[in-house]
């Protein structure tokens, strides 16, 4: 018989090995995708399955009921959003929050953070100071600031009213279409100051102390030290506050939520209370979704084009 | 000091220098505290409010510091206003799922971080390119798996949800686990220590401190969470913190005694557990901040 042949029992040797082999790997395998599989499945349901949904559902009328279907439309939620004036007043709202609160946050963050990096008493307790802004929450940060800025007596009328008569009595600032973007824009620097300030803070004690000794025999003055040397070398930091704090900034909600709901006028109205008017208020799903995923993209493509930007190597 | 004058004598600007130098240290310090006030008073209002008897407003602005304070507000907001059983809920959803994103993370951090297998590359890459994609563009989609599952308007639904933010916990917990010395798996594994016995007893006692930052990072994310909160909860007896304290705000605008102790009483835990674990919020920080 053919199996009996030396060549056939080397055949089913092999497979036999084979078989073993893979038996071992699979039982290798085994406990390393258990470690991996409770994990990756909420992941797989609440993230990404979630994420192809939102963009399905943007190409959709799209109806909450799922009993009643829901007509497949295109582009069509994409064309209505850019045909929309209010969708780029919320697009122009938060392009002028994500400038003006990133660089105030930036220059004010490294400015507090070049005072603290030198030898000065109680550095812990002015930078845990400083960052307690950062870890509350929003909506009480918001909420202190209806009351910082209401019109009734509040502590910001009272001080630039009565006591400096730099504005009327009862200014109306979060009811005002020119004045509660810039104060919701306040809100948004001071609350990320001191996050800014701890980057930065590592970022200028990683800068080795020697270049500045170097430049200093060769009689270079503050200034000159700033410009030559710290700034180059903070760039990596630069860019990466100005990459987390744009896709904030452009991602801002809670703040405009609490405290205008987009209003008045739709002067605070941003992409994503836009869109959850949409979702919430409206039920138009499909369009929401689709506000979303302009969003997304846009956030994705400035980060992109401020990493290529920014972000040159510096080598001293 | 000597070495001050030392060094000031050596410069061609001399003398002067030592008097330059002082005035400029007590400008330092004054523009220190000056930043510092003004990051603080506004917090100062807020309890200063909370603990006025006066229900809605201060007589005036300059009376940050209640001459007769009283806890009423606090003892209020605590029992009508709800925020006892908001405070309640806050806890069990942040806790639930904090715990639950961190042991996810580690297991997940680990088979990534020490073992080669099928799939690796793209599990962990794919894991970390959602984290590029902003959180708020999930919740609408979110809330339609949800209400499918019949999972709206739970603390289930809450935690779950929260938990499913595990990219940054595999992100930060991986780099601990590579820096590990191969040695010490080596030996565990001729001592016949499997996957679980390895991950238990030798990675995760070494990866105490990456674990700690993981935890009070997520902590602090989950307490303070809001839009999910106020999207997929509707039941007053179900509203966490934040949300309990901006539905309050929205229905009695101008109660600020009562608006105030529900904050502070919001904001209390997670500025204890920042100002106790300072330490790993700002190395936290640092690592993102290094990576970029």
């Amino acid at each position: 018989m053919a199996v009996s042949s030396p060549g056939g029992l080397r055949v089913a040797a092999r497979v036999e090995r084979q078989r073993r082999q893979k038996g071992r790997e699979f039982r290798r395998l085994l406990p390393i995708y258990l470690f991996i599989l409770p994990g990756m499945a909420l992941f797989l349901l609440w993230t990404l399955y979630p994420l192809l949904d939102a963009l399905v559902m943007s190409f959709f009328d799209w109806i909450p009921n799922p009993n009643m279907p829901s007509t497949f439309i295109g582009l069509q939620n994409y064309a209505q959003a850019l045909s929309d004036p209010i969708f780029w007043q919320a697009f122009r709202n938060v392009f002028a929050y994500t400038i003006v609160t990133v660089i105030g946050q930036i220059i004010l963050g490294l400015a507090v953070a070049l005072l603290l990096n030198r030898k000065i008493m109680a550095l812990g307790f002015f930078r845990a100071l400083y960052y307690i802004p950062v870890v509350t929450s929003w909506v009480v940060v918001s909420l202190i600031f209806a009351y910082l800025f209401s019109s009734n007596n509040g502590p910001v009328d009272w001080f630039l009213g009565d006591v400096l008569h730099l504005i009327p009595d009862n200014q109306s600032w979060l009811g005002s279409t020119t004045l509660a973007l810039p104060t919701l824009m306040i809100l948004g620097i001071w609350k990320g100051v001191g996050f800014n300030m701890v980057i930065f803070l590592a970022g200028l004690q990683s800068i080795p102390a020697e270049l500045y000794e170097a430049a200093r025999v060769d009689g270079a003055n503050r200034w000159v030290l700033f410009r030559s040397i710290t700034l180059p070398l903070l760039r990596p930091t630069v860019t990466f506050a100005v990459v987390i704090l744009t896709m904030g900034g452009f991602g801002s909600f809670i703040p405009m939520y609490v405290l205008t709901g987009g209003g008045p006028l739709h002067s605070t109205e941003t992409l994503l209370t836009y869109a959850f008017t949409n979702a919430f208020s409206s039920f138009d799903f499909g369009y929401a979704a689709a506000i979303t995923y302009i969003f997304a993209v846009i956030v994705l493509l400035l980060a992109l084009i401020q990493i290529r930007l920014v972000s040159k190597k510096v080598q001293y | 000091m000597l070495t001050t004058l030392e060094k000031a004598s050596c410069t061609s600007r001399g003398r002067g220098l030592g008097l330059w130098r002082r005035g400029g240290r007590l400008l330092l310090y004054l523009l220190l505290i000056g930043g510092a006030a003004i990051m603080l008073s506004p917090f100062l209002y807020m309890v200063g409010i909370s603990l006025s008897p006066h229900a809605y407003t201060l007589p005036s602005p300059v009376d940050v510091i209640p001459t007769h304070p009283t806890l009423n507000n606090y003892i209020s907001a605590w029992t009508d206003g709800n925020f006892g059983q908001a405070f309640f809920n806050s806890a069990v959803v942040a806790c639930s799922a904090t715990a639950i994103t961190v042991f996810l993370s580690a297991t997940q951090a680990f088979a990534f971080a020490r073992y080669r297998f099928p799939g690796r590359t793209i599990l962990f890459y794919g894991m970390l390119a959602t984290m590029t994609v902003p959180g708020i563009v999930l919740i609408i989609p979110q809330f339609v798996l949800a209400s499918r599952l019949g999972l709206t308007n739970s603390r289930l639904g809450l935690i779950l949800v929260y938990a499913t933010g595990m990219a940054f916990g595999v992100y930060m917990l991986k780099g601990f686990f590579e820096e590990i010395p191969q040695e010490l798996f080596d030996a565990a594994a001729i001592d016949g220590c499997g996957v679980l016995r390895t991950f238990w007893s030798i990675a995760i006692p070494l990866a105490r401190p990456a674990l700690a930052a993981v935890t009070i990072f997520g902590f602090s994310a989950n307490w303070e969470e809001f839009t999910w909160a106020v999207i997929s909860t509707n039941d007053a007896s179900l509203y966490t913190l934040p949300v309990a304290v901006q539905q309050y705000y929205s229905a009695h605008g101008s109660n600020w005694g009562i608006i105030f102790a529900a904050s502070v009483i919001a904001v209390v835990p997670e500025i204890a557990v920042f100002l106790l674990f300072q330490r790993q919020f700002v190395n936290g920080i640092r690592a993102g901040g290094m990576k970029g």
